[in-house]
């Protein structure tokens, strides 16, 4: 049998399909009323009485497109790290996968595609939501669902990759703390990163969440030819994270 | 001479200092539902597990349905199908979509046809729409039977499928393993109740410390290591002492059976090693488990 085969990675990922049909409520609530309370907290509480104008858009439309970043790390690396977890150590799940024709990096390439494309559509939910505050739709913005969900499968592979090497679930505070706040807090989500030290301003070239803001903000008020090196980060990041979590899996799942 | 399903050669797997299975040579033919026999950890579960390619031998060599492991290990699992230990099944996912998910990973052409099979089996029919957690432990063990026979396959593996059941559940889940033999299908099942391998296993294999320390029917287990007849003797510990004394002087084999001790192979008991008052039975394959592996029976 052949590698990566579509048959069984479309398999694992009907089996993800199945249970989301379990708790999308509760997950589309969630991710369409988050964006509105940041927006109403952010934009029009810190917009309207401290800071007017960041970077020459208005607070609304900077917070409104760097939230799209916030929304895809948190609906992907969570989400691979604590369902990779449970799967694997609770409930079993890939005890029954892998019994049947299925091996290890087909598994991690279609929970990475899974929360890729749940990603890509609830990363698009901040900007939409940013609409109804004042920002205008422009055609570049057909492609935020891409960028979404390229940036996803680094962050999906990067959370597999981490419940894969972790010995305990309460474990992953570490990673929250150390690696996932920091990342979302230097990625020009609120605040633009040039009022940074100049350290800070270096590491958030090598944050994939920074690229993603740019992108997202350059899609809505105009793309710049370094956007294509910003897609190759975010590609590169996927790739070296996927086989990074295909190792790490393939450790803790085949003895 | 038919190749066999599943062929085990001197296969070691070893978890840091601990062997696990330790020179393990096994031969499931087609078409028997062979016992694997052990207390725990004698390496049941670990065979079960190379036998899937979820782990992997240190040595020696494995083929499944012709197919050597690990190279080949999807194209056997792609033949094989599993019940495990554990229940897996996704809870919050009707019993129709927990049978389609399987379905599709075993690339069955008609799943709908699959899934229909598959709750008939496990008489289902009537809840497939039911969220798993709605399910009685017992129609969940059907389930995890049906998911493991969804794609037809060849050759089934149990391991311990009725562990931690009760007896009720027990005896259906039996009945249903009574009708896959009844077809014909090949079976490997580990668990450590006798009374299970007695009941559904054509053939026994008996496993201790990684490695098969015995294989046969359970007839012939029994008359080769314990003899025809077994007699318990109850009563004080001084009494019980002082009888086992006597037998293994007598060179017969004494086993501890709660609160008797069983003297094995009484037939043989020639001078009076057998008190008059001890209880005569047939000998028993529990006989055999606790005689050769040293572990009290389930």
């Amino acid at each position: 049998m052949r590698r990566l085969e579509p048959a069984a990675i479309g398999g694992v990922m009907s089996r993800e399909v199945a249970n989301f049909r379990t708790i999308w409520r509760t997950t589309t609530f969630s991710s369409l009323l988050e964006p509105v309370i940041y927006l109403v907290a952010f934009g029009l509480g810190l917009g309207a009485t401290i800071v007017n104008r960041v970077d020459g858009l208005e607070y609304v439309e900077f917070v409104g497109t760097g939230m799209v970043a916030t929304a895809v790390i948190f609906s992907s690396a969570l989400p691979a790290m604590f369902g990779t977890f449970v799967k694997e150590r609770f409930q079993r799940t890939y005890d029954a996968i892998l019994a049947a024709p299925v091996d290890v990096e087909e598994l991690v390439t279609a929970e990475m595609l899974w929360i890729g494309l749940r990603a890509g559509v609830y990363g698009t939910f901040p900007l939409i939501v940013s609409m109804l505050f004042g920002l205008d739709p422009a055609p570049g913005m057909l492609l935020v669902p891409l960028f979404c969900f390229i940036t996803a499968l680094g962050f999906a592979a990067f959370g597999i990759a981490v419940a894969g090497s972790v010995a305990k679930i309460d474990q992953f505070n570490y990673v929250t703390t150390l690696v996932i706040t920091p990342l979302f807090l230097v990625a020009g989500t609120f605040f633009p990163i040039s009022g940074l030290p100049q350290g800070l301003q270096v590491a958030a070239q090598v944050n994939p969440l920074h690229h993603l803001v740019e992108l997202v903000r350059h899609a809505s008020f105009g793309f710049e030819i370094e956007d294509l090196i910003r897609v190759g980060v975010l590609v590169g990041f996927a790739v070296c994270l996927w086989r990074l979590a295909v190792r790490r899996m393939t450790a803790r799942l085949i003895d | 001479m038919a190749v066999p399903a599943i062929e085990l050669s001197g296969v070691v797997k070893c978890f840091g200092a601990i062997r696990a299975v330790d020179g393990l040579d096994l031969d499931v033919p087609e078409g028997i539902c062979l016992g694997l026999l052990g207390p725990n950890g004698a390496g049941k579960s670990t065979t079960m597990r190379l036998l899937t390619g979820q782990a992997i031998a240190d040595e020696g060599s494995i083929r499944v349905l012709g197919h050597e492991l690990p190279g080949e290990s999807k194209e056997a699992r792609a033949l094989m199908g599993v019940v495990p230990q554990l229940d897996n099944l996704d809870v919050d996912v009707s019993v129709q979509d927990n049978l389609a998910v399987f379905a599709r990973l075993y690339r069955v052409r008609d799943v709908g046809e699959a899934v229909d099979r598959g709750l008939a089996l496990a008489r289902l029919t009537g809840r497939r729409t039911d969220a798993v957690d709605k399910l009685s432990g017992g129609m969940r063990r059907r389930l995890l039977l049906a998911r493991g026979l969804v794609h037809r396959p060849q050759l089934m593996l149990l391991d311990e499928p009725t562990v931690g059941l009760d007896p009720q559940i027990r005896t259906e889940l039996w009945s249903l393993i009574d009708a896959l033999r009844a077809e014909g299908k090949t079976i490997l099942m580990s668990t450590h109740y006798i009374e299970e391998a007695e009941r559904l296993a054509d053939e026994v294999a008996l496993m201790a410390e990684g490695r098969v320390i015995a294989r046969g029917r359970p007839s012939e287990l029994i008359a080769e290591h314990a003899g025809r007849e077994t007699a318990e003797v109850y009563g004080p510990p001084e009494r019980l002492a002082e009888v086992r004394t006597r037998a293994q002087a007598d060179g017969l084999a004494v086993r501890p059976a709660g609160p008797a001790v069983a003297i094995v192979g009484a037939e043989r008991s020639s001078n009076g090693a057998v008190p008059p008052d001890a209880v005569r039975r047939p000998a028993s394959l529990e006989d055999v488990f606790v005689l050769l592996t040293g572990a009290e029976a389930e």
